[in-house]
């Protein structure tokens, strides 16, 4: 079987089944822990609201916290929503989303998701520097973190690696992408895949329980969110 | 109960790091889960620690604290471990070592005000994982041997300094002389039950005639008891639930023997904490009565139109937030309508509220004495705000806070009175009242 062909079929269904799988049992890991029933009278009870609230609000630093030279907060901003660019917004991902799911939306301009690309790219050699240069940061990280780094960074690079042509937009989903960069760019999709139920990415998920208990908690007290 | 919360203090004569890390694990549950689990290492939390900030110590991220924690719940409880172990994945244990390094970490340099929790963007409150984190370096003997020794004297005689009923009865009668009022004690079937700290009946006993002044206003019937009158409870700093279940039961048993329908907890913010947050599930059951802060009180009685204040302090007076009433307990208003009834100038601090900084020496640190100049130390960003004020004098709604705060002043060779709300609004009373 030639590789295209592995990285599109089998390793592409395996690396999914990992990733729900995984995901669903560090989830259900936790959720088995259980919680203690908190017995102390509640100022409110409005503990849904307080965890979306959690959920929500932390997406922004308090304007009490922001302040001139935390370029890791911003740096983090404009990683995270040119990858959002990246996977939802360009065409053949779109269609690799299709076949998978039969959802499809529409694409945002080339050139949008190319500026994205470029300027997400460097946006992730700034936070790997700031985690090697800021000596909490250094301190604070290990080979998860790095791992993780290099595993969301692979299909970043592969991908700008098998664009070789436009993708002309309407075109049928055949591959007009060189077979082998294109397998390369799968795999390394796939091994983000397989990676992220494991490690550090799983926050993609973790964040909002998180966010939530921590919000409901607080808001339970009726204290600052 | 005393004798689990004395095995507890026991620990630190042999202590044990796979205790500890038991305790670390039993701690972890759903909930702190989800937060150790989430963490992304940004390191944001360090630019909102005042002890970070201060040293530049990189070991003061204050997720870092919480390393034997997050060490002992990968070993053996998170998901995935058993597979992290056959594959030789899994962290160390942790050892006694690390520990006795780490005590320094969990206790001089965390007040558990907070501030790390609102930054996190993962939302993982930090200031929650550190207490629990305690709990298990108290089981295992590795917490600093001063709260262990204030832990003993407060199982011995009621209170962390050994202040017992004579001296408090001293005090109740002193204040009786001074405002000519009568200080209720004991007094089965009282609206209020009023316990107070120790940092109170000692340094502050002026806050008994304020009080004293403040019922009788209000007309509301109020007691304090001869036996479980200590607010403070170093088994919640130390981190020890067993002791702080012993201790807050004390004023349980003081709350249901004189019959009370609520309990007023003083100016102390961990004193607040212990009764109001954490009690019913030391104790595993619900209260039979309200607990209420006093500045929460005050405010009622004030909107209630019980208590008049007339004429204001014309100074210009600036509010300290302790940590566990206000970032941590979600009193910001009350005390923030009571001196705008008091105060004619008053000033917020900048950041003040949610971004407020701890005077430093709450979650035990003002008991921990080798944990001093770190305190002093940290206390300059609480200068910074203070002094971007103007202010002429500080108010605020803890003992410990006022306490800490004249230390620190005193230190730094600043000159600005510390007062509390409670004797503010006292003092600002109609005066009929105050002449009884």
């Amino acid at each position: 079987m030639e590789l295209l062909a592995v990285a599109r079929g089998p390793a592409l269904w395996a690396s999914l089944a990992v990733l729900v799988a995984g995901s669903l049992w560090r989830v259900a890991g936790i959720l088995q822990l259980g919680a203690k029933t908190d017995l102390s009278e509640p100022r409110s009870t409005r503990l849904l609201a307080g965890a979306m609230r959690g959920i929500f609000a932390r997406m922004i630093p308090r304007r009490e916290f922001r302040h001139r030279g935390q370029l890791g907060v911003w740096n983090g901003y404009v990683y995270h929503l040119g990858l959002a660019v990246i996977v939802f917004g360009y065409l053949p991902h779109i269609h690799f989303v299709e076949r998978l799911t039969e959802l499809a939306w529409s694409p945002l301009p080339d050139a949008v998701v190319y500026l994205s690309v470029g300027l997400t790219f460097v946006s992730l050699f700034i936070a790997l520097m700031e985690r090697l240069t800021d000596p909490v940061r250094r301190l604070l990280s290990g080979f998860d973190d790095y791992f993780s780094w290099f595993v969301v960074v692979l299909p970043l690079a592969t991908g700008m690696i098998a664009i070789h042509q436009a993708y002309a937009p309407g075109a049928a989903p055949a591959p007009p992408l060189d077979p082998l960069p294109l397998a390369m760019h799968l795999l390394s999709v796939e091994l983000l895949f397989l990676w992220l139920p494991f490690g550090k990415l799983a926050h993609a998920f973790l964040v909002f329980a998180s966010r939530g208990v921590t919000g409901a908690a607080l808001a339970r007290k009726g204290a600052i969110l | 109960m005393m004798e689990r919360a004395r095995t507890v203090l026991d620990s630190r004569k042999a202590p044990d790091a796979r205790t500890a890390a038991r305790e670390f694990v039993a701690q972890a549950g759903r909930d702190a889960a989800f937060q150790l689990e989430a963490c992304v290492n940004c390191g944001q939390c360090a630019d909102a620690c005042h002890f970070h900030r201060v040293t530049g110590n990189p070991r003061h991220a204050p997720i870092y604290k919480l390393r034997p924690m997050l060490k002992a719940y990968q070993r053996e409880a998170a998901p995935f471990s058993s597979l992290r172990k056959a594959l030789g994945l899994a962290p160390p244990e942790v050892t006694a070592a690390e520990l006795r390094e780490w005590s320094e970490l969990l206790y001089d340099s965390c007040n558990l005000c907070g501030r790390c929790t609102l930054v996190c963007p993962m939302g993982i409150d930090i200031a929650g994982l550190v207490r629990l984190a305690r709990e298990g370096m108290a089981a295992g003997g590795f917490a600093p041997a001063d709260l262990y020794k204030a832990a003993e004297k407060a199982l011995d005689t009621g209170s962390p300094i050994g202040v017992r009923w004579p001296a408090l009865k001293r005090q109740i009668e002193l204040q009786e002389q001074e405002t000519g009022l009568h200080v209720p004690v004991d007094a089965e079937g009282a609206e209020y039950l009023v316990v107070l700290t120790s940092i109170e009946i000692m340094g502050f006993p002026e806050c008994i005639g304020a009080l004293a002044r403040i019922f009788r206003q209000a007309g509301a019937s109020w007691t304090i008891p001869s036996a479980g009158f200590e607010a403070t409870n170093v088994g919640v700093q130390m981190g020890s639930r067993e002791v702080a279940a012993a201790l807050l039961s004390r004023i349980v048993d003081a709350a249901e023997r004189l019959k009370v329908k609520t309990v007023i907890s003083p100016e102390c913010g961990h004193a607040y904490s212990a009764l109001r947050w954490e009690g019913p599930n030391l104790l595993g059951r619900c209260y039979g009565f309200e607990v209420v802060q006093i500045t929460e009180l005050l405010d009622r009685f004030v909107r209630e139109g019980r208590l008049r204040l007339r004429g204001k302090d014309a100074r210009r007076l600036t509010f300290h937030d302790p940590c566990q009433l206000v970032r941590r307990g979600g009193l910001t208003e009350a005390p923030r309508r009571l001196m705008d009834g008091v105060s004619a100038n008053p000033v917020e601090m900048p950041g003040s509220g949610a971004a407020s900084f701890c005077c430093g020496g709450g979650g035990g640190v003002s008991a921990i004495h080798r944990a001093e100049g770190l305190r002093f130390a940290a206390f300059e960003c609480k200068k910074q705000q203070i002094e971007a004020t103007g202010a002429e004098a500080l108010v605020t709604a803890c003992s410990n806070c006022r306490n800490v705060l004249e230390e620190a002043i005193e230190h730094y060779g600043m000159s600005l009175p510390v007062l509390g709300l409670t004797e503010l609004v006292a003092q600002y009373l109609e005066p009929e009242a105050r002449a009884g």
